[in-house]
């Protein structure tokens, strides 16, 4: 496969850049939504992600800009609408789907990822100003089939429920412990206060930080 | 989000006349891509200053501390010198938003990020600040973590950052350049209160640029701290906060610089305060007699009542944990 991906002008619904002969679930709800809005003709059924020719077209004219940034060590450049948020790059170009859209607005820490090796929320990041950056998310954690430890770490303490937060919680916490905030559970807490888990898993979720900064 | 054009800039002069033009200035943008996405803010065009050199923390020939404007609130923080000559501005930092958020967010944008009022959010309410002349929904609405100082009849929203409370605590001034060339500005003048114009904050002329904040020199040791309260004990904003600052000589206070936020349209500087410490020795009467001044001129509205008490508690115990007793 290319370095170099094909421009996206707009969002493609199913990752058009991680194509995988598995087929995924996101792929299959792709495919039987078009299917199913083909039976009942035009009904609503489509949804607004999946663009026409002509609305593809109206996109086109809108304002957009060519950025290349490296994603989990693989070089990538596209055109993307300037409103696009490094998590709609990942998730709706790349089909990174790890990194979770919670609240859109940075204030639960779903979408948190590292940019040059700094966890920030990738909601609240304009993809067009990552030129020339390193992206790191859950899917780019792991050593091949080697967990990284902190993953291996939410594993050990069974630090989640639902799991939705958890890639923010786990890029979230490898920052936190290359912060060096990791002296007491007081300190994790405050400083991975910026990730909210529904479940309220944060006793366990604690464990997996101070245990895995432990070993460093 | 309303379409909007984007431009890069790499020096200071092509960004004011890309913002005289009419472009908006983005550097962290945790604020400003919020609101776009909002559509509370719909910028046409957006100028990406995030490449300037505006990322040093410096000492002074004044022997104060200039730090850039697009020195992130996480660098400010972790700053040896801020955290050792100014601890106020690291703990106001770090008791601010989130480690994600600090790692974007810049000083310069922190001073102008905007009220976290839910109507000023909210596009179908009444905004006065978002909308001139559509009235204010907070002002007989559900106002509990509104403003007690510094309101008019147009706005009562208050001033969101932590850090600009500990600027004006210290008498920051505002390094600013513009079509016209560079000026500094003290902070107490840098941030408005609404008046009848709640949607001017910034005394900004068109196309300013925020280079730097400038804290002065100020008497050494200078002991200082920053106490914020709220409704959860991290990641949320101020119900009440103190930022203070005291010299001490020979056992009486020398100087001091208090300053209140989560109370004020704009940080809210407390001279009243600061006069009743000066040349005093430190005792629990002093802080409390201290604190006492703090709530003067105060205007509670139907739900934030219990601010004024709070923040007289908040002064008190802050000059206590700073000024210690005996």
């Amino acid at each position: 496969m290319s370095d170099e991906l094909p421009q996206c002008e707009v969002s493609p619904p199913t990752g058009s850049s991680e194509s995988s002969p598995a087929p995924s679930r996101r792929g299959f709800i792709a495919t039987s939504t078009v299917l199913g809005g083909a039976v009942v003709a035009g009904g609503v059924i489509g949804g607004p992600s999946l663009l026409g020719p002509e609305e593809a077209s109206a996109a086109d004219a809108l304002p957009s800009s060519r950025v290349s940034l490296t994603v989990n060590g693989t070089r990538r450049t596209v055109t993307v609408d300037n409103r696009t948020s490094l998590l709609d790059l990942l998730r709706e170009h790349f089909g990174l789907t790890g990194s979770k859209k919670g609240c859109n607005a940075g204030a639960c820490g779903a979408c948190t990822v590292l940019v040059d090796g700094r966890r920030v929320n990738s909601c609240l990041t304009l993809a067009v100003r990552l030129e020339g950056v390193e992206v790191t998310t859950i899917e780019g954690l792991a050593d091949g089939d080697q967990l990284h430890p902190l993953q291996q770490a939410f594993i050990d303490e069974d630090a989640f429920q639902c799991g939705y937060c958890t890639p923010g919680q786990i890029l979230s916490g490898v920052g936190c412990i290359q912060e060096g905030h990791t002296g007491s559970p007081e300190e994790i807490r405050e400083w991975m206060s910026g990730n909210i888990c529904r479940c309220g898993c944060y006793v366990k979720i604690v464990r997996a930080v101070h245990s895995t900064a432990g070993r460093k | 989000m309303h379409p909007f054009t984007y431009t890069r800039v790499s020096d200071t002069g092509e960004a004011v006349n890309a913002g005289h033009r009419g472009g908006r200035y983005i550097a962290g943008g945790t604020t400003l891509v919020d609101l776009m996405r909002e559509t509370v803010e719909h910028p046409e065009s957006l100028v990406d200053i995030s490449g300037l050199p505006l990322r040093e923390v410096t000492v002074t020939e004044r022997g104060g501390l200039r730090i850039g404007a697009l020195v992130t609130m996480a660098e400010a923080a972790a700053h040896p010198k801020v955290r050792t000559l100014y601890p106020v501005i690291s703990e106001a930092l770090e008791l601010s938003a989130s480690a994600q958020l600090r790692n974007m967010a810049t000083v310069g944008g922190n001073i102008m990020q905007r009220t976290r009022c839910t109507y000023f959010r909210d596009v179908t309410a009444a905004c006065n600040k978002r909308e001139p002349g559509s009235g204010c929904a907070a002002l007989h609405g559900f106002n509990r973590s509104h403003a007690i100082l510094g309101t008019s009849e147009s706005c009562v929203a208050t001033h969101p950052s932590d850090a600009a409370v500990a600027f004006a605590a210290l008498e920051a001034q505002v390094h600013l350049l513009g079509p016209g060339g560079g000026r500094r500005i003290p902070f107490a003048d840098f941030l408005l209160r609404p008046g009848n114009t709640p949607d001017r904050e910034q005394a900004l002329r068109r196309g300013e640029l925020i280079t730097a904040v400038e804290i002065p020199a100020l008497p050494r040791p200078l002991k200082s701290g920053y106490l914020k309260v709220r409704d959860r004990q991290s990641y949320e904003f101020a119900l009440t906060s103190a930022a203070v600052a005291l010299h001490l000589r020979g056992g009486l206070i020398r100087e001091a610089k208090v300053a209140v936020g989560g109370v004020g349209t704009v940080p809210w500087k407390l001279p009243a305060v600061e006069q009743h410490l000066l040349g005093e020795r430190p005792s629990e009467s002093l802080w409390e007699a201290a604190a006492a001044k703090a709530t003067a001129g105060t205007r509670p509205l139907e739900h934030n009542r219990f601010k004024v008490e709070l923040l007289r508690r908040t002064v008190e115990r802050q000059l206590r944990i700073v000024g210690g007793t005996k």
